[in-house]
C-alpha cells in the first residue's frame, strides 16, 4: 500500500513488508497454531468458522449455550405478564455485535409501519416466518394473521379520511363518460397484452341512461407500472423456482401469480394477503414436483387457459367495473324491473333497489304499566312469625315494614305473600323456632336495631304513638345499664371465686330472658340429672333467669351450704346456663332429636356398634367351664378390600365403605367432665380416704355400658340369667381366679395419694385409657374436699345403677373386685402397681447399681405376660423368700427384678459380673 | 407310649453339645424366638442381641445372621417359599428381611409399641404383626406402600400371639380374649378365656384352636362354636409369656412350662403323656416340626432339637446356641 519514493519510486509494493531479517538474529519461532487467536474489539477469543459461510463462529460454537451448558431462562411468573404475549424477538438471541452497523441486523433509523409504504420489515418476515414453522399447526401463524389488526400505512389514513375507499383510483370523482373515455384509453395505452394487475374497462357503461347527470364516479384504480427491470435470462413472465419461496416471509412472499384465477388476482389487488392460499413451507413453483408431504398438487403444472387472455382489443372486463359500488350484481339482476318499479314509486336512491320479499314488520310491545306506588328501590326485609316474636320486635318489623304484611294479601297477588302468610293459606304446620335472623339477636341488639328503625319508620309512615312494646323495651334497656352497674359491685365481692362469673352471669341472664327462651317450653337438658337437689336448684336458676331476674342466682342456692359450696355451685349454674343457652337450642330445634336419647351420660365418642356381652357372664362362664355360646362374641368386621385381595378372598363386604367393626356415635364424656367443676355426680359419689373406690355411676366404661345392655339381655333369658346369678355369687365369694390375677384389691398401707399418683402414671402409659381412669383422676383431686352431703344420693344411685353386682353380695367392696376385672383392660400384671404402690418404692433399694428409669418399667409392666427369665437360678433362689400369701406380689416382684436382671444383662460389658451380683443379692 | 405314626414321647436328652462354661445366664431369648421354616429344614432364633439367626436344623450349624434391630428381637417368621424372613422387635419396627443377602427389605414403622409377634400369610404378600398397643397391623409386601392396609384395634391389651391361615387371623390378647378374624366370612369372633392370653394356634386340620393362659392352662376350643373341647393343665405358666402348639398330627398338646420342663398331652384323653425335662430355667419357647416329629427347646439361649426314641440313633439331636454377637 504504502511506496518508497526513496528508494525504488518506479515499484509499487503492496501488502506489509516483512521486517528485515538480521544475521545474527536466532530464528523467530512460529507462533503456534493454538496461540494464532483472533479476538474481537472487547477482547474476547472469537473462532474461525468454517470454509463455507467464513467469518466467526457466534455464540459458543454457535450455539447459544456457554461452557457450563444452556442456561434456559430464568422462570418469570406469569401472574402479572399474563397479558403481554411472549414471542421471542430475534433480537433477543442476538449478540451486540449482531446490532451493530455490520452486524445482521444493524440499528438504524427507519420508518416505522405506519409511514412505511409496501416495504416489509424483513427481520419481522423472517421472525414470523421461523415462528410459524414452530407453530402448533406448523406453516402457519393461523391465530396471528386472523387477528392481526387492520393495519394500513398513514397514507391509506389519509386518502380515507378525503374520501377514498379501497379500490377506487385517486383523483378527483368524474363523470360516468369521462370515466369510461379514460378507461378506453388506459386499455389503448396498454396494447393487447393484458396488463400485470392492470383494469380493464367495465362492461355496462352504455346503459347509463337511468344515471342521472349529477353522479359522479371515483375514478378507476391504476396501478403504477412496475419498472423493475428484467435483470434475469427467463422467458418474460416466467418465474422458475424461487429459493427465498421456501421459507415463507422473504421477498418472495409478495409474487403475485400472474396466472391465477381472477377472484386471485382481484385479492392481490386489494392487497389482501394470500398467505392462507399458499402452500406451507417448502420450494414451490412451477415445474416443480411435489414432495411427499404435501397433498395438493395442482399448480405443479401450469395449466393456460385462453379465458385468461383478452381476445377482443378493449374488450369486456371481468367483474362489473363498478369499483366502490356495494350491489353491483343485484344491481345488475334487477336492471329490468327496475324501470318499472322506480316509475312506480318514483325516485330511488342510487343504489338501491326494491326488496323483492316484504320485511316482516316487527311487533312492538308497549311497555308495563307500573303501579302508581311503585318504587324502583327493592331490598329485602326479614319474614317474622308475629306468633313467634316478642310483641316488641313485631312491632318494629311491622312498622319497618309499612304495614305490609296486613295489607298485602288484600290486594297483591301470590307474590307479594311472604313465606308466613303462604304458609298460613297452604295450611301448612308452623315451623319451629325463629324464622329470621333477627330472633337470634341478643336482645339489646334487637333494642338497638329497633331503636335505629325507630327514625325512619317514623318518617316513612307519619307520627305515630309509641307502643307499649317499646316502652317495656326501654325500661329493659335501662335495667340492662343498671344491672351492669350492679355487675360491677358484685364482681369484686365475688371475683374469688371465678374472674369473669359476673360477666358470666349476666351473659346468662341476658340470654335465658330472651323471648325465645321464653317461647321454648320444655327444656330437655338436665345437667344435674344425677343429683336430684343440684337439678332442682338448677331449674329454679332457670326459672329465675327466664324471668329476668337478677338475683336468679343467689336465689336458687342452698343457703345451708357452705360458702365454698355455694361458690362451686354457682360457677356451675352460669356455665351450664351459658353452655346449653336457648339461641342454640333454638337454631337447633330446626333438627331432630336424636331417637335414642343419652341422656346426661351421653357418650359422643366413636364406639363400636356392637358391643359384647357381659363381661360377668362370660367370667362365670368360664369358672363353669361352659365356653361356647356364653363366651363367644360374634361381630361384624370389614376387612380392608386390599387385605382380601392379597388374601386371595373375595371382599365379604363389596362397596362398604369403611373397615373394620361398624362404629356408632356415643359420647365418651359429658361435658361436665371437662368442667372444673368438681361436684359432679363423680366426684361425689367417690367415698374419699380409702384405697378402695366402690364403682359409681359415674365411672362407667365401655364393659359397664355393655353390661347394661347385658342386663336387660339376661331378663329376657331367665334360666340362664339365674342360673349365671349363682354361678357368679360362687365366682365372686370364693373368687379365687379374680383375686388372685387382679391381686388384692385393698392394702391398708396405701396412700390415697399414692395411689392417685400412680393412677395418673399408669393413664399416661396406657394406650387407651378406660372411662374409669379418667374419672379416677379429675374426681380424686376433690375427694377430701367435696362434702359428704352427697353420698347419700350417690349410693342411691348406685344401688339403682349397681343392682346387679351388689347382688353378688359381698357389698361395694366386691363390686369393685367385678369393676376392676372387668373395666380394666390392663392385663392383671399390670393392675398390680396401682394397687401395690410400696412395691414400686421398695425396688430402687435393691442391689441394682442404677435403677431403670420408672416410666420405662412402668411400661414394662403394663401390658401382657413377661418374657421369660433369662435363667432358672434367679427364679429358683427368689421364690422360696417370699411368704406363700402374697402370692401375686411375690410373682410381681419377681417379674420386676428380673425385668432389672435382664436390664443388666443388656449391658454388655459388665454383664457377667452384674449376673453374680445379682444372685446371691437376692 | 402311644401307638400310630407318631412316638415322638420319649425325646432324648441331647447329647451332642454341651454348654460352654462362659455362657452368660442373663441372655435371654425373647418369647417365641423359635420357628421351624416352612419345609423344617432350618430354624430362626431370635434374640436379645438384637439380632435374628437362621440355623440348619439338621447340621446345627449357623448360616446366616440378620441384624438391623435395635432392641431384642421378639418373633420371627419365614415365607413359604424361604425367600424372605420378617422379624419383629422391641424397637417398635418389622422388618423384613431377603434370606439370601441378609439386607432389610424394608422396614415398617407404624406400631406404638414393641411387636410381640409376627406372621407372613400364606403367600408372604402380607404380613401381619400384633404389638403391645393393643393393634394389628397389617403390612402389604407387595406395594410399594409403608402404610399398612388395616389396622386390627379391637383388642383392648397387647396383643401377645398371633396365627395366619388361610382366610383366617387368630389373635390372642392379653385382655383374655382370643380373637379369630374371618376374612371370607367378614367377621369376627371373639371367645372370652378370662385371663392373659400367651400363645393361640390352630390346629392342623383348621377346626380347633389352641390357647394357653396365664391361668396356667391350654384350652382346645372349637373354632367354629367357641366350645371347649379340653383342657390341659399341670404345667405353670404364671407370668411369662410361653408357647404351646400342636403336634405335626394333631395328635397332642405340647406347651412351655416354668418348670424348666415341656409337657406334653394326648389331645383326646387330656392326660399328660409326657413330662419332659429341658433344664432348669423357663423353656421359653417351643415348636414343632412341620412334618416329622421334632421338637424345638428354647431355653437359657440354647435351642434344642428333640427327635422321637426310635430315630435317636441318627444325629438328629442337635443343640444350636445363639450368643450375643
Amino acid at each position: 500500500m504504502a511506496s518508497d519514493s526513496d528508494s525504488d519510486g518506479d515499484f509499487v509494493t503492496f501488502g506489509t513488508p516483512l521486517e528485515p531479517l538480521e544475521e545474527d538474529e536466532p530464528l523467530r519461532k512460529p507462533v503456534p497454531l493454538h496461540e494464532q487467536t483472533v479476538k474481537d474489539e472487547k477482547g474476547r477469543y472469537q473462532r474461525f468458522h468454517g470454509a463455507f459461510t467464513g467469518g466467526f463462529s457466534a455464540g459458543y460454537f454457535n450455539t447459544v449455550g456457554t461452557k457450563e451448558g444452556w442456561t434456559p431462562a430464568t422462570f418469570v411468573s406469569s401472574r402479572q405478564q399474563k397479558a403481554g404475549r411472549q414471542n421471542a424477538r430475534p433480537e433477543d438471541f442476538m449478540d451486540e455485535e449482531d446490532l451493530g452497523d455490520h452486524g445482521i441486523a444493524p440499528r438504524q433509523i427507519t420508518t416505522t409501519a405506519d409511514f412505511a409504504s409496501g416495504r416489509k420489515d424483513v427481520i419481522r418476515d423472517k421472525a414470523r416466518a421461523i415462528t410459524s414453522l414452530s407453530a402448533p399447526i406448523p406453516g402457519d401463524t393461523v391465530l396471528e394473521d386472523l387477528v392481526a389488526p387492520a393495519r394500513s400505512s398513514m397514507g391509506v389514513e389519509l386518502l380515507r379520511k378525503m374520501g377514498w375507499k379501497d379500490g377506487q383510483g385517486v383523483g378527483p370523482r368524474v363523470k360516468r363518460r369521462l370515466c369510461k373515455q379514460r378507461a378506453d384509453s388506459a386499455t389503448r395505452a396498454f396494447g393487447s397484452a393484458s396488463p400485470p394487475n392492470g383494469s380493464s374497462e367495465s362492461q355496462d357503461e352504455e346503459d347509463g341512461e337511468f344515471l342521472p347527470e349529477n353522479l359522479t364516479f371515483a375514478p378507476k384504480d391504476v396501478t403504477p407500472i412496475d419498472f423493475t427491470p428484467k435483470v434475469d435470462l427467463h422467458g418474460l413472465g416466467y418465474r422458475g423456482l424461487n429459493p427465498l419461496a421456501a421459507l415463507r416471509g422473504g421477498p418472495g412472499a409478495g409474487h403475485i401469480n400472474l396466472f391465477t384465477m381472477d377472484s386471485d388476482r382481484t385479492n392481490s389487488l386489494f392487497g389482501e394477503d394470500r398467505k392462507g392460499q399458499r402452500r406451507r413451507g417448502g420450494v414451490a413453483g412451477q415445474g416443480f414436483g411435489v414432495g411427499a408431504m404435501e397433498d395438493d398438487d395442482e399448480d405443479i403444472y401450469h395449466r393456460d387457459i385462453m379465458s385468461n387472455y383478452d381476445t377482443v382489443l378493449g374488450g369486456e372486463e371481468p367483474g362489473d367495473g363498478l369499483y366502490g359500488w356495494t350491489a353491483p350484481q343485484q344491481y345488475n339482476r334487477t336492471k329490468k324491473d327496475h324501470s318499472k318499479d322506480a316509475a312506480y314509486l318514483g325516485k330511488i336512491l342510487e343504489g338501491f333497489t326494491l326488496a323483492s320479499d316484504k320485511l316482516e314488520t316487527k311487533t312492538i310491545f308497549p311497555p308495563p304499566n307500573l303501579p302508581r306506588d311503585f318504587r324502583p328501590v327493592h331490598y329485602f326485609r326479614p319474614v317474622v312469625d308475629l306468633s313467634s316474636v316478642s310483641p316488641m320486635v313485631a312491632q318494629a318489623l311491622q312498622t319497618s315494614r309499612g304495614h305490609m304484611a296486613q295489607e298485602a294479601p288484600s290486594k297483591g297477588g301470590r307474590h307479594q305473600l311472604d313465606s308466613a302468610q303462604r304458609r298460613e293459606l297452604l295450611g301448612e304446620a308452623t315451623l319451629q323456632g325463629p324464622s329470621s335472623v333477627f330472633d337470634l339477636l341478643k336482645v339489646e341488639d334487637r333494642e338497638r336495631l329497633s331503636g335505629l328503625r325507630r327514625p325512619s319508620s317514623d318518617t316513612s309512615s307519619g307520627p305515630r304513638q309509641p307502643t307499649p312494646g317499646e316502652a317495656r323495651a326501654a325500661v329493659v334497656a335501662a335495667g340492662v345499664a343498671a344491672a351492669a352497674a350492679r355487675a360491677s359491685a358484685q364482681k369484686a365481692l365475688s371475683s374469688r371465686f371465678a374472674p369473669h362469673a359476673e360477666q358470666q352471669q349476666q351473659e346468662a341472664l341476658s340470654v335465658w330472658s330472651g323471648p325465645t327462651a321464653q317461647a321454648q317450653t320444655g327444656q330437655t337438658f338436665k345437667p344435674f340429672e344425677r343429683t336430684p337437689h343440684k337439678q332442682a336448684r338448677y331449674d329454679l336458676y332457670i326459672d329465675q333467669l327466664k324471668q329476668g331476674d337478677r338475683d336468679a342466682l343467689e336465689l336458687s342456692l342452698d343457703p345451708t351450704m357452705t360458702e365454698w359450696e355455694r361458690g362451686r355451685e354457682r360457677d356451675e349454674f352460669v356455665r351450664a346456663a351459658l353452655l346449653y343457652k336457648p339461641s342454640s337450642s333454638s337454631l337447633s330445634c330446626r333438627f331432630t332429636r336424636g331417637k335414642q336419647d343419652d341422656g346426661v351420660e351421653a357418650d359422643t365418642v366413636e364406639v363400636t356398634r356392637d358391643q359384647e356381652n357381659d363381661v360377668d357372664d362370660k367370667q362365670a362362664a368360664v369358672k363353669m367351664k361352659m365356653f361356647g355360646k356364653l363366651t363367644r362374641d360374634t361381630f361384624e368386621w370389614h376387612p380392608d378390600n386390599l387385605l382380601c385381595k392379597r388374601f386371595n378372598i373375595p371382599d365379604p363386604y363389596p362397596g362398604s365403605g369403611f373397615v373394620g367393626m361398624p362404629k356408632v356415635k356415643r359420647d365418651k364424656f359429658s361435658v361436665f367432665n371437662f368442667l372444673t367443676v368438681s361436684e359432679s355426680p363423680t366426684a361425689s359419689a367417690s367415698p374419699a380416704p380409702q384405697g378402695v373406690k366402690p364403682s359409681e355411676p359415674g365411672k362407667r366404661s365401655r364393659w359397664d355400658v355393655s353390661g347394661q345392655a347385658g342386663d336387660k339381655e339376661r331378663k329376657e333369658k331367665d334360666p340362664v340369667s339365674e342360673f349365671l346369678s349363682v354361678a357368679r355369687i360362687e365366682a365372686s365369694g370364693s373368687g379365687p381366679e379374680a383375686s388372685t390375677t387382679d391381686g388384692p384389691t385393698t392394702d391398708p398401707t396405701v396412700e390415697p395419694d399414692t395411689e392417685q399418683k400412680d393412677e395418673e402414671e399408669e393413664e399416661e402409659e396406657e394406650s387407651r385409657p378406660s372411662m374409669d381412669l379418667f374419672k379416677a383422676i379429675f374426681a380424686s383431686s376433690s375427694d377430701e374436699k367435696s362434702s359428704s352431703s352427697s353420698e347419700g344420693e350417690s349410693e342411691e344411685e348406685e344401688e339403682k345403677e349397681e343392682g346387679v353386682r351388689s347382688r353378688a353380695g359381698t357389698g361395694p367392696q366386691i363390686s369393685n373386685q367385678l369393676n376392676v376385672n372387668t373395666t380394666q383392660p390392663a392385663p392383671p400384671v399390670s393392675a398390680i402397681p396401682s394397687q401395690h404402690p410400696d412395691v414400686v418404692f421398695k425396688t430402687p433399694s435393691g442391689p441394682a447399681a442404677a435403677p431403670p428409669p420408672r416410666d420405662q418399667e412402668m411400661e414394662e409392666e403394663e401390658f401382657g405376660p413377661r418374657l421369660p427369665p433369662p435363667s432358672s437360678t434367679l427364679t429358683a433362689e427368689r421364690r422360696p423368700s417370699l411368704t406363700p400369701s402374697a402370692k401375686d406380689d411375690k410373682h410381681k416382684k419377681k417379674c420386676k427384678e428380673k425385668h432389672k436382671a435382664k436390664k443388666h444383662g443388656k449391658n454388655k460389658k459388665d454383664k457377667k459380673v452384674r449376673g453374680k451380683q445379682l444372685n446371691p443379692g437376692e | 407310649r402311644v401307638s400310630g405314626v407318631f412316638h415322638p414321647l420319649i425325646f432324648s436328652r441331647p447329647t451332642s453339645f454341651s454348654l460352654p462354661v462362659s455362657f452368660s445366664p442373663t441372655l435371654s431369648l425373647s418369647p417365641p424366638p423359635l420357628s421351624f421354616s416352612a419345609d423344617g429344614n432350618y430354624l430362626l432364633s431370635c434374640g436379645s442381641d438384637k439380632s435374628l439367626k437362621l440355623w440348619s436344623v439338621s447340621r446345627g450349624t449357623l448360616l446366616k445372621t440378620y441384624s438391623g434391630h435395635g432392641y431384642e428381637v421378639l418373633d420371627a417368621d419365614g415365607s413359604y417359599d424361604n425367600s424372605q424372613l420378617c422379624s419383629c422387635s422391641s424397637d417398635k419396627t418389622v422388618i423384613l428381611w431377603d434370606v439370601a443377602t441378609g439386607q432389610v427389605t424394608r422396614k415398617l414403622r407404624g406400631h406404638a409399641g414393641k411387636v410381640n409377634c409376627v406372621q407372613f400369610n400364606e403367600e408372604a404378600t402380607v404380613i401381619l404383626s400384633g404389638s403391645i398397643d393393643g393393634t394389628v397391623r397389617c403390612w402389604d409386601t407387595r406395594s410399594r406402600k409403608f402404610d399398612p392396609i388395616q389396622i386390627l384395634d379391637e383388642a383392648q391389651d397387647g396383643v401377645s400371639s398371633l396365627k395366619v391361615s388361610e382366610h383366617e387371623l387368630l389373635t390372642g390378647s392379653v385382655d383374655g380374649r382370643v380373637r379369630r378374624y374371618d376374612l371370607r366370612m367378614g367377621q369376627l369372633h371373639v371367645d372370652f378365656i378370662n385371663s392373659p392370653i400367651t400363645c393361640v394356634c390352630f390346629s392342623a386340620d383348621g377346626q380347633c384352636t389352641l390357647t394357653s393362659s396365664l391361668d396356667s392352662t391350654v384350652r382346645l376350643l372349637d373354632k367354629s362354636t367357641g366350645e371347649m373341647l379340653g383342657e390341659y393343665t399341670g404345667h405353670k405358666m404364671k407370668g411369662y409369656k410361653l408357647d404351646c402348639c400342636l403336634s405335626s398330627k394333631d395328635t397332642h398338646v405340647l406347651s412351655c412350662s416354668e418348670d424348666g420342663h415341656v409337657y406334653c398331652w394326648d389331645l383326646v384323653e387330656g392326660s399328660l403323656m409326657l413330662k419332659l425335662p429341658v433344664g432348669k430355667a423357663v423353656v421359653q419357647s417351643l415348636s414343632f416340626h412341620p412334618s416329622e416329629t421334632r421338637l424345638l427347646t428354647a431355653m437359657e439361649g440354647r435351642v434344642q432339637v428333640w427327635g422321637a426314641e426310635p430315630e435317636e440313633t441318627e444325629e438328629d439331636v442337635v443343640v444350636v446356641q445363639q450368643e450375643k454377637a
